[in-house]
């Protein structure tokens, strides 16, 4: 078959080239003029943009369309913040009561755990809690080596075993090691993992498992890392995590790129699970408690997002 | 591999092929829900409405309509249009005319930089040449240390000085170790950042400066989202950019953003990540993955899989055997061994024609079945192995304790081995299909 001249292509690459505005921007134009039918349209596309998805976009757009007070730009822009805000729901936050407890942290390969881990680790040694960290990724190379440096950096001791070994073995031995410290917080690292993987999924069920024997009295935050720049997959992957071993919350990681994240959005609309932290910065103090009204106010606001 | 749209687009292409004539409104309608589809696989929606606004153009200028069988023309149009928005032909890897060939691998963090850099190596160890890995990231913690155990386990060498911390310098001693030790290929994998700030850019550019890479590769991952374009577009905005690599394509990622990256840029897919194994790294092909997006097959991999571990005498070898119903529990253990070579059992399905995930959403292919016959095969001896007939009650209950599974396990497994015999005997005794085919 005879290749099409590529023209269209080379086309379709100028008008990428001038999505350049930021949405905010983008949105502040659109409500330059008074809504008509186009007008719902291109907000719809402004939220898919975003990564809330076509769903629940179009879900969002055709609440804010039918709402009568919202008829003036202000009004619009009210109602979509209104609308995005309900979707992300109450926010978060981690049960550390009563000691030793523990934060599973899971996601994809490359999401941003073991940082976060680092970060999360950083976070609650300022607030004066003793932490220890199991390294559970005995899969990847060098992940051990990785949150040993972290450890180290800020001060908090690692439980680990050879790379290769059983990550529920480790995470056996870090919790005993938890109530023998009479540590805060264990927080336990895991390999990243493709939520297709029937059999890693089921390892980590393992793990869960193995935590809910060794500290029973302990409560156990079970946290899905989602990369920031994650388009609909991770509601995917929020699915079969949560079916998995049921996540009690989603953090939010590498929120300092162009990304908006709109993804946490989808997944906290649809699994009804908080997102607890948000990572913006690669600093070791650049993780903090997610705060729904902010988030979409800096989604819709004018400026980038920081 | 891109899933989502795989199972949306299948379902409408199936709905159009089953059609004898289509109106205008069936094209709309179907052109909206392929819009719909590929949204949701995180396609830039820019390119979305293009692609769609293409489609139609292409099908009415052919006036498929009056045609026998319409809705194969409008999948025609379709694959051959997709094809063209993912690059059009297959990008090979080029090498410089006077080695050594510097092969530049860019990207953020987490999409797998590391590891493809090691798979690349392994895939250039295959293909004859002499690699050399080199671990530029002296930011992240214990990054350089990743290289070197992906190194070690692809047995390249890794060049990673002890305190280094200027990346660009390492690059460059790199090059000449290089040529040095008789290297045709340097790999170099560099810093990502959480963005493409402007100190990475610098640095990136700096790096490309002092290198001259014949091959400047920016790593993607397929499960991003609408941003991927912008990212793609400050990375060639700032590198001269040669291609992308596609990472994490054995999930149930849509890919539709990295599709989106490749209309932006104008840059073609050379390779994709399609799983754990340092194996799995594989040349791009723009037309078999148009295929595999709309639930075509792509016996074509399949067979090169196939063709990558199985040896031309290895087949023989046990075709001779099948023929005459020699076969043992020993190439039972080779044969089961070879086609887990090739890759994940589900894998190997979704690449042959009409199997469709969407038809069958729970199966899932139990690998530690498998692992549980090997073990059971294992733990025979090389007698029982070739005569199962010596297997006895009390054979049985050791082979159950060896493998840790029951006699029950043992007792299916003997009596499908049988089956097997005596369905290959049948082959055997009149010719090829001899008795299954009595009528012949």
């Amino acid at each position: 078959m005879a290749t099409e001249p590529r023209g269209w292509l080379a086309r379709l690459r100028a008008s990428l080239a001038r999505t350049r505005e930021t949405f905010g921007e983008r949105l502040d134009a659109l409500l330059a003029a008074p809504p008509d039918e186009a007008f719902y349209d291109r907000l719809e596309e402004l939220l898919v943009t975003a990564d809330v998805g076509a769903a629940l976009s179009a879900a969002i757009v055709d609440a804010v369309r039918r709402d009568p007070r919202a008829r003036t730009p202000e009004a619009v822009r009210a109602a979509l913040a209104a609308r995005l805000r309900e979707a992300l729901g109450p926010p978060g936050t981690l049960r550390l009561d009563p000691p030793p407890a523990v934060v599973l942290v899971l996601g994809v390969n490359g999401s941003g755990k073991t940082t976060t881990i680092g970060k999360l680790a950083y976070r609650l040694r300022a607030e004066g809690r003793r932490v220890l960290l199991a390294a559970g990724d005995t899969f990847r190379a060098a992940a051990i080596e990785q949150l040993e440096l972290w450890g180290e950096r800020v001060g908090a001791p690692v439980v680990r075993h050879q790379a290769g070994a059983d990550p529920a073995a480790v995470v056996f031995d870090a919790a005993q090691a938890a109530a023998a410290r009479r540590a805060d917080a264990l927080i336990v690292d895991t390999a990243g993992r493709l939520h297709t993987k029937v059999n890693l999924m089921e390892e980590l069920k393992k793990i869960d498992r193995v935590i809910a024997r060794a500290l029973p009295q302990a409560p156990v935050e079970r946290l899905l890392v989602l990369d920031a720049s994650t388009g609909q997959n991770g509601l995917a992957q929020a699915r079969h995590f949560h079916g998995a071993v049921g996540l009690t919350g989603a953090v939010l990681a590498k929120l300092d790129g162009t990304a908006k994240g709109g993804i946490v959005v989808a997944v906290a609309h649809e699994l009804r699970i908080p997102i607890t932290f948000v990572g913006v910065g690669e600093r070791p103090d650049d993780l903090v408690p997610f705060d729904p009204d902010a988030f979409v106010e800096a989604l819709l606001a004018a400026p980038p997002l920081r | 591999m891109f899933e989502g749209l795989q199972a949306r687009l299948g379902e409408i292409v199936k709905r159009l092929t089953g059609r004898g004539a289509l109106s205008p409104e069936d094209v709309d309608a179907a052109l909206r829900e392929v819009r719909l589809a590929l949204l949701e696989a995180d396609v830039n929606f820019k390119v979305a409405r293009e692609f769609v606004e293409r489609v139609r153009q292409a099908a009415v200028g052919q006036e498929v309509w009056k045609h026998l069988s319409p809705g194969q023309q409008v999948v025609k149009i379709v694959h051959r249009e997709l094809t063209s928005l993912l690059g059009g032909a297959t990008r090979e890897l080029r090498f410089a005319p006077q080695p050594p060939t510097v092969v530049l691998l860019v990207g953020l963090h987490g999409v797998g930089k590391t590891t493809t850099a090691g798979k690349l190596a392994a895939l250039l160890r295959r293909r004859g040449r002499a690699p050399l890995l080199v671990a530029t990231d002296l930011r992240r913690p214990a990054a350089v240390r990743q290289l070197q155990v992906v190194g070690a386990a692809v047995r390249v060498p890794v060049f990673a000085p002890e305190g280094a911390t200027d990346p660009v310098a390492v690059a460059r001693r790199a090059v000449a170790q290089a040529v040095a030790d008789g290297h045709d290929v340097v790999v170099v994998d560099s810093a990502g950042r959480q963005h493409a700030d402007d100190a990475l850019m610098a640095e990136l550019a700096a790096m490309h400066e002092a290198l001259r890479p014949q091959e400047t590769l920016l790593v993607l991952d397929a499960m991003a989202g609408q941003d991927a374009v912008r990212m793609a577009e400050q990375f060639a905005a700032r590198l001269r950019l040669d291609g992308l690599i596609l990472t994490k394509l054995d999930g149930d990622a849509r890919g539709g953003a990295a599709l989106s990256a490749v209309a932006a840029t104008g840059l073609p897919i050379l390779f994709v990540g399609t799983g754990e194994r340092p194996e799995a790294l594989e040349t791009f092909h723009p037309d078999r993955m148009a295929s595999r997006i709309l639930g075509m097959g792509d016996v074509l991999t399949l067979i090169e899989r196939a063709e990558q571990t199985l040896s031309a005498e290895q087949a023989a070898e046990l075709e001779r055997k099948l023929r005459r119903a020699q076969f043992t529990f020993a190439d039972f253990l080779d044969q089961l061994r070879q086609v887990r070579q090739m890759g994940p059992i589900d894998q190997l399905l979704e690449m042959i024609p009409g199997f469709s995930r969407a038809k069958l959403p729970g199966l899932t292919v139990d690998e530690s079945q498998l692992r549980r016959i090997e073990a059971m095969i294992q733990s025979m001896t090389p007698q029982e192995r070739a005569q199962p007939q010596l297997i006895d009650g009390s054979r049985r209950r050791r082979i159950a304790a060896g493998s840790g599974t029951t006699v029950q396990d043992v007792n299916r497994l003997l009596k499908q081995f049988d089956q097997v015999r005596r369905l290959m005997r049948q082959f055997d005794d009149r010719g090829r299909m001899g008795r299954l085919f009595p009528g012949r």
